[in-house]
């Protein structure tokens, strides 16, 4: 593979860890922390019907799931693009 | 046309649509056996991914599961569905940017090991056939209780069909075919939870019906009322430990994400990009399941005490004589599953009525009015080997519940067709890596290195077929734990591919010594656990008590663990070995840019 000239490859490995530690901090806390941990906290507010805590862990959790997928893989493009690694 | 007729119909259909793709899509090349060619569409293939996930266990059995364990179900929810973010940011790019065809190559290459690689085989079957053994029963159990043929007979066509499609065409073929039961299964599953949030809570989307409300409270509200008037625990709340939750929750999470026959999906897209993409498109496919499923596992469950309680609508006394409804009287469908055992009915009290609580309450005061009424017992419940067992199979919540709301025979049908798409689409899949780590792993790879792409082809067939023999026979001859074990093939892939496989794109030094090392502690010490808490259904022994569990960690969360195990025993044994040579270290450093993914085959 050859590399461009003015490519940094710490720097773009620092960029690439500091997205995933973002992503998997969101990830940690819309399961594990609203769904588990904080769930009795979250259960005195109600969302329609759904105590939140239990909304969280049976249906919230996984539509941030979905959101945070594509949202992890724009920026992911933008880091690529930036530090010149994109595919072609 | 009649429910049977209809229902030989419409799996007929389904049947000859995947034959007809399994035809076109035939593979001529070891490429195409392997990855299909790696052209697939992220968005086909995140549809096929979502297929190949969602097993047997998730289409039959998930909601029933939910509607009894309430808020415990959450596990499942989460679990199964937050393994693909993991998959996402820390797997799928990387793997795909590598550029082989199977989870073993990568682990052996990476650790510039034959025996990581043989190792990691290891792992790959005992994880795949525990799970593969589940979904050709769950075909024949579909086969017979719908279409009223023999679990056998059901098996061999299921085995018939999967050989057709998974030996002719690879992964090629399983993933179109798989496309194909993606949309099968999605409408037979959704089709009448639409019906039945329509009939509850009044709104189309079940995702919203959950929350809705039934008259003035909200349906949760009410469920709760409901299920804790007859004994039970509220289904807003759960009973394990939350360390347990946690534990089972990051298991089922961390195991996705080590699943072979998941990963190599991602194996099959054109660029780094693309598996990124896929991995949000096969969870969006698979939250639309994922998202229904407490849904109608809330709903059936009011449904089934609506039934038999006729106060629970009403908002009656439960406990008057004449809410219980009789016995005589008691619906159709009722009648129909009895004769597959997954309901009974016994009339403890003699009165000629069905009372359905929870006899193991513990509250005084509940008691005291189970007392009044005369009860005497719970009275619903299942057959189990001709004994009265008092608890009501889960199964029956997904596979009766459109019996159970009143809807049309054609959807019954549906139902029929869409458990065992889901169980062929997964068994396809778990298959085809079983094949792959004999035919390029083993032989290929290590015993027969000089074989030509055409032997290896034949190879390859030739061991997706044997897989497929020893699969229908371990579905009709389960090894008595097939069903409990399914769920535990998670905690292995946690605990050994998973940390391995993560330690390899994440530390350039980790070495060889370290990855083999900490893969055989995490699977042997998790393997332990299992059997030995769960002696009772593995070896008939006595059961233990769970009090003696590792800081109330159970058999399922104990993965978690074990992966702790694995990433600490690595990093020891790294420090105390031959650190890892520099050609590998560029490997590591290529793997983690995506450009050249496109050209990066080294075959």
């Amino acid at each position: 593979m050859s590399k461009p000239g003015n490519f940094d490859p710490k720097a773009y490995w620092q960029a690439t860890l500091r997205l995933l530690m973002v992503t998997i901090a969101i990830w940690f806390v819309v399961s594990f922390g609203a769904g588990i941990l904080f769930r009795d906290a979250l259960d005195v507010v109600h969302l329609g019907g759904y105590p939140l805590g239990f909304w969280f862990a049976q249906q919230g959790s996984i539509f941030i799931f979905v959101g945070l997928i594509f949202w992890y893989a724009k920026r992911m493009d933008k880091i690529d693009r930036e530090h010149d690694v994109h595919e072609e | 046309m009649d429910l049977k007729t209809l229902t030989f119909v419409v799996v007929g259909l389904s049947f000859a649509l995947y034959i007809g793709i399994a035809i076109w899509a035939r593979a001529g090349t070891t490429k195409e056996f392997y990855v299909a060619g790696g052209g697939v569409h992220p968005i086909v293939n995140g549809m096929a991914t979502g297929a190949d996930w969602m097993s047997a266990a998730s289409f039959i059995s998930m909601a029933g599961l939910i509607a009894f364990l309430g808020y415990g179900g959450s596990v499942y929810l989460m679990g199964w569905t937050g393994g693909y973010v993991l998959l996402a940011v820390l797997l799928a790019p990387y793997l795909r940017k590598f550029g082989k065809f199977t989870v073993p190559e990568f682990i052996g290459d990476r650790y510039y090991s034959q025996t990581a690689r043989i190792v990691a085989v290891i792992c790959l079957i005992f994880i795949s056939f525990t799970y593969v053994a589940g979904q050709m029963r769950g075909v024949g159990i579909v086969f017979s209780r719908f279409l009223e043929v023999e679990i056998t007979t059901g098996l061999i066509i299921g085995m018939g069909l999967v050989f057709f499609y998974a030996v002719l065409g690879g992964m090629k073929g399983i993933t179109y075919t798989q496309v194909a039961q993606y949309v099968v299964l999605i409408f037979a599953y959704t089709i009448p939870a639409v019906f039945i949030s329509l009939q509850i809570a009044g709104t189309p989307l079940p995702q919203l019906g959950l929350g809705g409300s039934v008259g003035d409270i909200s349906f949760l509200a009410k469920l709760n009322q409901v299920v804790t008037d007859l004994g039970f625990a509220a289904y807003t709340s759960g009973n394990k430990s939350m360390l347990d939750v946690f534990c089972i929750t990051l298991a089922l999470m961390a195991g996705t994400a080590g699943l072979p026959h998941v990963i190599v999906r991602f194996f099959t897209v054109p660029k780094v990009h693309d598996a990124r993409m896929s991995a949000g498109w096969a969870l969006v496919f698979i939250a639309i399941l994922y998202t229904t499923a407490p849904a109608v596992g809330a709903m059936a469950r009011y449904n089934l005490h609506a039934t038999v309680n006729t106060a629970v609508a009403s908002g009656g006394d439960v406990f008057a004589p004449e809410a219980s409804i009789q016995g005589e009287t008691r619906p159709e469908w009722m009648k129909r599953w009895e004769k597959t055992g997954l309901i009974k009915w016994e009339d403890k009290n003699g009165d000629g009525r069905i009372q359905y609580y929870n006899e193991k309450s513990k509250d005084e005061a509940f008691l005291a009015k189970v007392e009044a009424a005369g009860w005497k017992g719970n009275e619903l419940g299942s057959d189990k080997k001709g004994k009265f067992d008092g608890t009501v199979d889960r199964d029956i919540m997904v596979l009766a519940n459109p019996e159970i709301a009143g809807l049309p025979n054609w959807v019954i049908a549906l139902i029929a067709a869409g458990g065992i798409a889901a169980a062929l689409s997964t068994a396809a899949g778990l298959l085809l890596v079983i094949s792959s780590a004999v035919s390029h792993d083993l032989m290929k790879g290590v015993f027969a290195k000089n074989i030509s792409e055409k032997t290896e082809l034949m190879a390859g067939r030739i061991a997706a077929a044997v897989a497929v023999l020893i699969a229908g026979y371990l579905g009709y001859n389960p090894p008595g734990f097939v069903a409990q074990v399914v769920a535990f093939a998670f905690g292995l892939a946690c605990a050994s591919l998973f940390p391995t496989i993560v330690l390899g794109i994440f530390s350039k030094t980790m070495n060889r010594g370290g990855a083999i090392a900490g893969m055989l502690t995490g699977l042997i010490f998790t393997l332990v656990y299992i059997v030995y808490f769960k002696r009772d259904v593995l070896l008939g022994m006595e059961k233990l008590p769970d009090s003696a569990w590792f800081m109330g960690i159970s058999p399922e969360g104990i993965g978690v663990v074990g992966m702790i195990l694995n990433f600490v025993v690595a990093y020891i044994v790294m420090k105390m070995t031959a650190p890892c040579p520099d050609h590998i270290q560029h490997l590591v450093e290529d793997i983690r840019y995506p450009r050249g993914a496109g050209a990066a085959q080294a075959h």
